[in-house]
């Protein structure tokens, strides 16, 4: 029998990682390496300005239907799960 | 048919739609008022979300923004679309767990205090109070285009249709409204920026067209940053404001949208835990379809109003539109107050450049130019205008006022029963009067609906910025008293109603008084204490970025109280531990 504590610390693991990447992609890439980024040109797009104009909002998404997914494995395997 | 024509009929038919919704949808659930949204789906009650927190500020003002601060308005985007990254991971399913339904009561039980209550009804009155000056302000601007009027007398107008339509929306169908609501606002919005991307760069998509080419084979993009560059305005693609000051906007935003009372409550009503981290999802789906539209709607109308007023090669005399040649838009906005033309040099003809910029000044008197003669272009009429601008079709200008007043209409319908049962369920009944009879409950909510109107409008009269920059602040009171309060509920165990209390009481004063000191006191236009430029802001930090600072005190303050005091009895604390794990959750405790 898995213990409520070891469910929490692996869902603050998870959680972690999720929002290294939030930060990564939206203020790494979008604010503080924007300059870096905008050398390179995909189309008419700077990737530093894509990434704080297009790019963090697709990752946004992406984060939180993974976690949701990874969530829900997580409850059951550690038999949490609602029903 | 004529414009005016169309968009009355537009207007009129979608309000039928959300009157008619709200109607049918009250007849059905008669008795439990809070939890109209527990039979809705988490795609539904995504969209749902999306148009409740979609605003006049998205709609209306965020385009705008980044017309005229390029690059620098991305922290509009990222942060009022990050922000549910954290509802997700943060809050949204342990607050389903919890179980109750208004912010005020989780703080009230988890902080075991009457005080911790009250205190985050305060914070959630004042947020929400600035955030619906930003929706009169929005309310305002499509009313004074849409009747022809000056700005003031279409806030009235709105004032009184917003207070109508809210205490009708106050009843059980808002979940359904606001769906059709969503509908009608992103078909407003894509609609235009389909149109323009095609006509600008042959593009459907406007997402791409951004990225995409103009008629000559410049990149958009490039075209731009070579036309701001030569009327003396910076590129536009790149960064002007400082690197902290954007963070810190950012982070404001994103805890504050993790902080706002009225999206956070419909989190509490989803039918399971798991629902309300895919209900987070869904929300943003929805969400990023405007928002990732945005940009290019800016752009693109930036581009079409440079090309309007100055068709031909800078500086040459014939290149400048004559005043008296002017398009029709020009002369509707131009009787709202919202745009203004002075023709400084007397040539009968609009020049618009940075005046400001003391390098551009000598090449400008080349061009025998004597000033800048836009003396007041409103960024929010830009979405608005953007139709008109580029000749597109009458009932693609009458759709888009629709869908402004969509956004505005559900966001502050929303705002509005968050401060009204704040204070009828959370005061009243919770602390003050628990004896008090339903009927005086729902008249004390009418009241304060109708006294929030009031406050709103006349401070919507002079509001402290654009919608957008109001509806910010509004962000930053949330990030910096609500979040933290609730993020330390569930991941700090240890922290006790003296942290909770200290914390909040530290965030939002720092905070409110930061933005008063530069804004005026309580928003009072003329009562600022220093000017609102960066040289005073503390670290550059714009009072609109404030509420990161505010949060980080609220987290520093509640942490080192919590340390030196008694830990929470052991009932709170298993409390916790409770929360913390989907199983048990219940379909939503009833009350």
């Amino acid at each position: 029998m898995k213990s409520a504590q070891d469910y929490w610390q692996a869902n603050i693991t998870i959680l972690s990682k999720c929002l290294v990447v939030w930060f990564v992609c939206s203020y790494g890439f979008g604010i503080l390496l924007v300059e870096q980024l905008n050398a390179i040109s995909i189309g008419g797009y700077q990737l530093g300005f894509w990434f704080a104009q297009q790019g963090s909002i697709y990752v946004f998404l992406i984060l939180i239907f993974y976690y949701v997914k990874r969530m829900n494995r997580l409850d059951r395997e550690f038999d949490v799960d609602e029903e | 048919m004529d414009l005016t024509t169309i968009t009355y009929l537009i207007v009129g038919l979608t309000f039928a739609l959300y009157i008619g919704i709200a109607i049918a949808a009250r007849a059905g659930t008669t008795s439990e008022f809070y939890v109209a949204g527990k039979g809705v789906n988490p795609i539904l009650n995504g969209m749902a979300t999306a148009a409740d927190w979609m605003s006049a500020a998205s709609f209306i003002s965020l385009a705008g923004l980044i017309a005229f601060n390029g690059y620098d308005a991305s922290a509009y985007l990222m942060g009022w679309t990050g922000g549910y990254v954290l509802l997700a991971l943060l809050l949204a399913p342990y607050l389903r767990k919890f179980g109750k339904f208004t912010v005020p009561e989780f703080i009230g039980d988890r902080f075991y205090s009457k005080a911790a209550r009250i205190i985050a009804v305060i914070c959630l009155i004042v947020a929400s109070i600035t955030y619906v000056i930003g929706q009169m302000k929005g309310v305002g601007v499509a009313f004074s285009r849409f009747l022809d009027v000056g700005y003031d007398t279409g806030l009235f107008v709105g004032m009184f249709i917003v207070f109508f339509y809210a205490v009708l929306g106050g009843m059980k169908g808002i979940t359904y409204t606001q769906i059709a609501q969503y509908v009608v606002l992103i078909f407003a919005y894509t609609v235009p920026a389909v149109f323009i991307s095609l006509q600008i760069t042959d593009n459907p998509l406007p997402q791409l067209g951004l990225g995409s080419s103009v008629a000559d084979g410049t990149p958009l993009l490039a075209k731009l940053d070579q036309v701001l560059v030569e009327i003396g305005f910076a590129e536009y693609t790149i960064q002007e404001g400082s690197t902290l000051n954007m963070m810190a906007l950012t982070l404001s935003l994103m805890i504050g949208t993790a902080g706002l009372p009225h999206v956070i409550v419909r989190f509490f009503t989803v039918p399971k835990v798991k629902d309300a981290r895919s209900s987070a999802g869904w929300a943003l789906v929805f969400i990023a379809i405007l928002y990732t539209t945005a940009p290019a709607v800016g752009a693109m109308s930036f581009f079409n109003l440079i090309n309007t007023i100055q068709p031909g090669e800078t500086g040459q005399t014939e290149s400048n539109l004559v005043y008296e040649e002017r398009p029709e838009w020009f002369k509707k906005w131009e009787t709202t107050g919202l745009l203004q033309f002075e023709d400084k040099n007397g040539d009968g003809r609009v020049q618009y450049y940075n005046d400001k910029n003391a390098d551009f000044a000598e090449t400008a008197k080349e061009y025998g130019w004597n000033g800048n003669e836009l003396v007041k272009v409103d960024r929010d009429i830009m979405v608005l205008a953007n139709p008109e601008i580029a000749n597109l079709p009458n009932w693609v200008v009458a759709l888009v006022v629709a869908g402004g007043l969509a956004a505005a209409l559900s966001t502050a319908a929303g705002l509005l029963l968050a401060i009204s049962s704040s204070i009828s369920h959370d005061l009243l009944k919770g602390v003050f009067r628990p004896g008090i009879s339903e009927k005086n409950e729902l008249r004390a909510a009418r009241v304060s609906m109708g006294v929030a109107i009031l406050i709103a409008g006349y401070l919507g009269m002079n509001p402290p910025g654009f919608a957008a920059q109001v509806v910010a602040l509004a962000f930053g009171l949330a990030a910096s008293s609500i979040f933290p309060a609730l993020m330390m509920g569930i991941f700090n165990k240890r922290m006790n109603s003296q942290g909770a209390i200290v914390g909040m009481l530290v965030g939002l004063l720092s905070t409110l008084i930061y933005i008063f000191v530069f804004k005026g006191w309580f928003f009072v236009p003329g009562t600022n204490t220093l000017p609102n430029t960066p040289d005073n802001w503390l670290f550059g930090i714009q009072p609109e970025a404030f509420g990161a600072v505010g949060a980080l005190l609220n987290f520093g303050s509640a942490w080192l109280v919590s340390k030196v005091t008694a830990p929470p009895p052991a009932h709170i604390q298993a409390l916790v531990e409770d929360i913390r794990v989907p199983r048990g959750a219940g379909a939503g405790s009833g009350h």
